[in-house]
């Protein structure tokens, strides 16, 4: 970012990134604010770890610790692990298909407002009495039950930023339909492009009945409805169900992804194309159907009855085949490969074993009967860590080191990723590992502190120390980025020396239109078969012409907050008479910056040929 | 040393597992099982362990020699290899077999957990326990003996118990863990499931398992423990004709506990029952009925029994369980008050 500061100054800098619609710029946006959120949930992680290190400890109170776990739920899933692969979707995808942006710009810098404004209400609630505190699941009663506005920012927040990740999701879905170069059929996308395609149909049709519920549970916490009110006929067990229809998707939305990430890392560093792409391609479109069939796993011990049991362990214990099929395929891309352990290398290799624990603990999740007893204990918190950290954090950490001189024009450090890693690693296994055992050995989960004399002391704080060492591997990274940004060194087109797909082909980072001309695509991994016939570029598709580019906008910052500014007059509603006139005055914002998008024609500009043709050393070369 | 190193970061983990889970404590571990139900799950587990730790060892196995064999060497290009049905059938068909020897025991061990047939039958002899979880404590009552008591479950070893679970407030979830896994209570239904008590493994544990709740319920979730006291058909029996036998509230039989009896006839009893009948229904009951609390082995489910800790409580329940419904509900008491009341709920005891 800094090169933009030279040019342009601060202010204008900045300017550029409230109204820029350009992916890439977006994705940056992505990056940052997942970054920050990403860091704000980990200290809430820290803090988690600092209460339960010994036993009875009053680091903070019980109230309190309900908060933080909620929020580091809510803000690791919501504001950290999916804004930041939709950064990667929005920094790679389009150059991996070969498209100058994806399909709807304006939209997808509204995705992000909504998403970032919908984060930045749900954080207030730290400043203004109390964060939501019934879980990141908010199962009805409690959530009805708990008093002050928690819950209520949990719902607007989630429901602001929810409706950004749902306009993300459908973008990203018409641009692999629409705007594939010349020749990329669908089983030559590379695969983080299939996976982002999936994951964004998951989100079409997960992000919904998430929608549905919160806006229930809106109704009933602040206009006096009772979907969820039992005394009144309501039925808290439908919240169950609209949740984990959303959360279980939401998980593979999450994995899927990284498993894209994983699998360009794998294939790029071994120098050697997929193995059994077209089984990859189906595992993943498997894993997402199959990922709508098993929500009721969450809910083994509901009480819905031994069919409904069966039926959900059985689908849930199918879900290991596909995710086997992608495993043993990742090995077998090294298999016979010639293997360079880079920093990306490195967090890809060790996912294959700490995500296996993931998955393994999953199957045995599934076996309903056992599941009695793991359910709701650290068990569960050591499998889904496993997932989600072992997955798709180790992802994120991989992708941003992968992609980093893609993205900003800079080489991340490598031995400091690798010290990064080092620690980060040591420290998840050391947290979660023994996790697993204090489940069995009686802790539930969710518990702010726990007597002595259960057989919990020790295994705790060696897991508090764990955390310790996973905080010095993101500082270490952190470092790593402030280091690499000042020095600024810049790096070719191709900086790993390995890229197989079509971003390596062009400037790093892109111009603002990509691809001066079309790339052709031949084959799978377009770029290496261009490379390995001694080409030192892609086979333009299409003479050299005008480009035809989106108008920056300030509009979707302003759709956003209109709504962000509502928000705050449903929050106080029935309490403060001007809340409904805040309410109006958001709606009147939002819905008056949509009218100026609909009168006002925004034809976008022309790159002409002239101004391409003189900006010889950027773009495809053709 | 990397080599080494990822060598044995693995013995190590296989090693820790061993000697993990042999950790925890009889009357607390799902690891150390004291009943047929606990027994099922404990099978289950280790099936699928054994199961999950022969795919690992296969793909540890392709991991090392990857790590070891494939490091790049030299700048050659390998040859791009498309895929191999042959392997790719093996590795999808081998794991469907390995999922039936799972599901099939599985599906059998749900089913076998969820028969409560006996329970639903007239004139049943099976125990039958309604259990209702309220914010931070548990209410047990045996509708068949008309009696009812709060936080320490009283239990017959070696034979079904079956438990109809319902919440009153917010949902929670009842487990005991050495025992068998565990079944929400909803604020919706019923629940129903059974346990069995193995008597031999019982007195293993000290006839004294402990519960938990394990749904996250308030700020005291975490302190939301009940007990469990396992003991023979025949103590049992007598138990319950002991209870059965508290007609109204026990007298006091010093002065100090007299004066502590008319202190809570004044300020708890609109709250505290001190008489197991089951007259009122179960919303009525809106605090732990105390008629056995002298026997009992906790105060408030998580402080130790004795008076001292008794009168803290008394004297300031929101310290010990945040966000409890007991807090301002009685006047503030006076040393000597608190020692009286201390002396009269002591004495509460059915048991001899």
């Amino acid at each position: 970012m800094s090169t933009y500061a030279q040019k342009k100054g601060f202010g204008a800098t900045v300017w550029d990134f409230l109204t820029t619609v350009d992916h890439k710029k977006i994705a940056i946006l992505y990056l940052l604010a997942g970054g920050i959120f990403f860091v704000v949930g980990g200290l809430e992680a820290v803090f988690i770890r600092i209460q339960l290190a010994v036993p009875n400890n009053d680091f903070v109170s019980a109230g309190a610790f309900n908060e933080i776990i909620t929020m580091h739920g809510t803000t690791m899933i919501f504001l950290a692990a999916m804004p930041i692969l939709f950064g990667f979707m929005n920094a790679v995808m389009p150059l991996q298909i070969g498209a100058r942006d994806v399909a709807f710009p304006f939209l997808n810098a509204l995705g992000f407002w909504l998403f970032f404004f919908g984060g930045v209400f749900l954080n207030l609630s730290w400043f203004l009495g109390g964060a939501p505190d019934a879980g990141w699941t908010s199962y009805a009663s409690l959530a009805i039950h708990s008093k002050g506005h928690g819950i209520d920012f949990y719902v607007l927040g989630l429901q602001i930023s929810g409706l950004g990740t749902l306009i993300g999701g459908i973008n990203f879905l018409a641009t692999i339909i629409n705007m594939r170069a010349p020749g990329m059929t669908y089983m030559r996308m590379p695969l983080f492009t299939w996976t982002t395609f999936v994951a964004s149909a998951l989100i079409l049709f997960a992000f919904p009945p998430l929608t549905v519920g919160l806006v229930l549970m809106m109704f009933d916490r602040m206009f006096g409805s009772n979907f969820f009110v039992v005394a009144n006929g309501g039925n808290t067990v439908i919240w169950e169900h609209l949740f984990w229809i959303f959360g279980h998707p939401e998980v593979y939305i999450l994995v899927l992804p990284a498993f894209g990430i994983f699998s360009e890392i794998f294939s790029t560093f071994s120098r050697k194309r997929l193995f059994g792409y077209s089984s990859m391609v189906f595992a993943t479109v498997l894993i997402g159907f199959l990922g709508f069939m098993v929500w009721a796993h969450h809910m083994f011990t509901t009480g819905l009855g031994p069919v409904a049991n069966a039926i959900f362990a059985v689908a849930t214990m199918a879900i290991g085949v596909p995710t086997g099929i992608k495993i043993f395929n990742w090995l077998f891309t090294m298999w016979g490969g010639s293997v360079k352990f880079t920093a990306p290398m490195h967090w890809a290799f060790a996912f294959i074993p700490s995500f296996i624990m993931g998955g393994v603990t999953g199957v045995m999740l599934a076996a309903a009967a056992a599941d009695y007893q793991y359910h709701d204990t650290y068990f569960v918190v050591a499998h889904f860590h496993y997932v989600i950290v072992g997955g798709v954090v180790f992802s994120i950490f991989a992708g941003t080191t992968y992609w980093w001189p893609k993205i900003f024009g800079t080489m991340l450090n490598e031995t400091l990723g690798k010290i990064t890693f080092w620690l980060f690693f040591i420290g998840f296994h050391m947290t979660f590992f023994i996790q697993h055992f204090l489940g069995l050995w009686g802790m539930p989960r969710r518990v702010f502190t726990y007597l002595p004399g259960q057989g919990f002391d020790t295994a705790n704080m060696i897991s508090s120390i764990g955390a310790l060492f996973m905080s010095l591997g993101v500082i270490a990274l952190l470092i790593n980025v402030v280091v690499t940004s000042v020095k600024n060194v810049k790096v070719g087109d191709d900086p790993w020396g390995d890229g197989r797909t079509l971003e390596w082909s062009i400037s790093s980072p892109p111009p603002f239109y990509n691809f001066k001309q079309l790339p052709l695509v031949r084959g799978l991994d377009a770029f290496w078969i261009e490379k390995m016939e001694g080409k030192k570029g892609m086979i333009p598709a299409e003479p050299l012409g005008d480009i035809h580019m989106p108008n920056a906008s300030f509009l979707p910052f302003i759709m956003a907050m209109g709504l962000f500014i509502a928000a705050f007059g449903a929050l106080y509603h029935g309490e403060h008479s001007w809340s409904i006139l805040v309410i109006i005055i958001g709606l009147l914002v939002t819905f008056g910056a949509m009218f100026v998008r609909s009168v006002k024609d925004d034809h976008g500009f022309h790159i002409h040929k002239e101004e391409l043709m003189d900006d010889n050393d950027k773009g495809v070369k053709a | 040393m990397k080599r080494l190193a990822k060598w044995r970061l693995i013995s190590i983990f296989a090693i820790l597992t061993l000697i993990l889970s042999g950790c925890g404590e009889p009357f607390l571990s799902a690891l150390k099982p004291a009943g047929e139900v606990a027994d099922m799950q404990y099978d289950l587990m280790k099936l699928s362990t054994f199961i999950m730790v022969g795919v690992i060892l296969v793909v540890v196995i392709i991991f090392v020699t990857v790590f070891i064999r494939f490091r790049r060497k030299d700048d050659t290009i390998p040859k791009q290899v498309e895929g191999s049905h042959k392997l790719e059938i093996i590795w999808t068909v081998i794991p469907i077999l390995l999922l039936l020897i799972l599901a099939v025991p599985t599906v059998a061990a749900t089913f076998k957990l969820a028969d409560v047939d006996q329970m639903d039958k007239k004139n049943t002899k099976a125990l039958v326990i309604n259990v209702r979880s309220h914010l931070y404590w548990w209410d047990f009552e045996y509708p068949n003996q008309k009696i009812v008591t709060s936080q320490e479950l009283v239990v017959p070893t070696d034979e079904k118990v079956y438990f109809n679970l319902k919440s009153l407030d917010v949902k929670h979830s009842f487990w005991i863990p050495a025992v068998g896994g565990k079944m929400d209570t909803n604020t919706d239904n019923e629940n129903k499931f059974w346990l069995e008590f193995d008597a031999k493994r019982a007195n293993e544990a000290g006839n004294l398992f402990y519960g938990k709740c394990a749904e996250l319920c308030g700020p005291s979730h975490a302190l939301m423990d009940f007990k469990v006291k396992a003991m023979s058909r025949d103590d049992f029996d007598t138990w319950v004709k002991s209870m059965q036998n508290v007609k109204e509230a026990q007298k006091a039989n010093t002065d100090l506990a007299a004066e502590g009896q008319e202190i809570f006839n004044n300020s708890c009893i609109g709250c505290h029952a001190v008489t197991p009948s089951n007259q009122m229904p179960d919303t009525a009951r809106q605090a732990p009925n105390l008629t056995n609390f002298g026997d009992r082995s906790r105060v408030a489910g998580i402080l130790d029994h004795n008076k001292e800790e008794l009168k803290n409580w008394i004297r300031d329940p929101e310290k010990y369980k945040p966000g409890n419904m007991m807090t301002n509900k009685y006047p503030e008491m006076s040393e000597d008050q608190l020692d009286a009341l201390a002396e009269y709920l002591m004495g509460l005891k059915v048991q001899q």
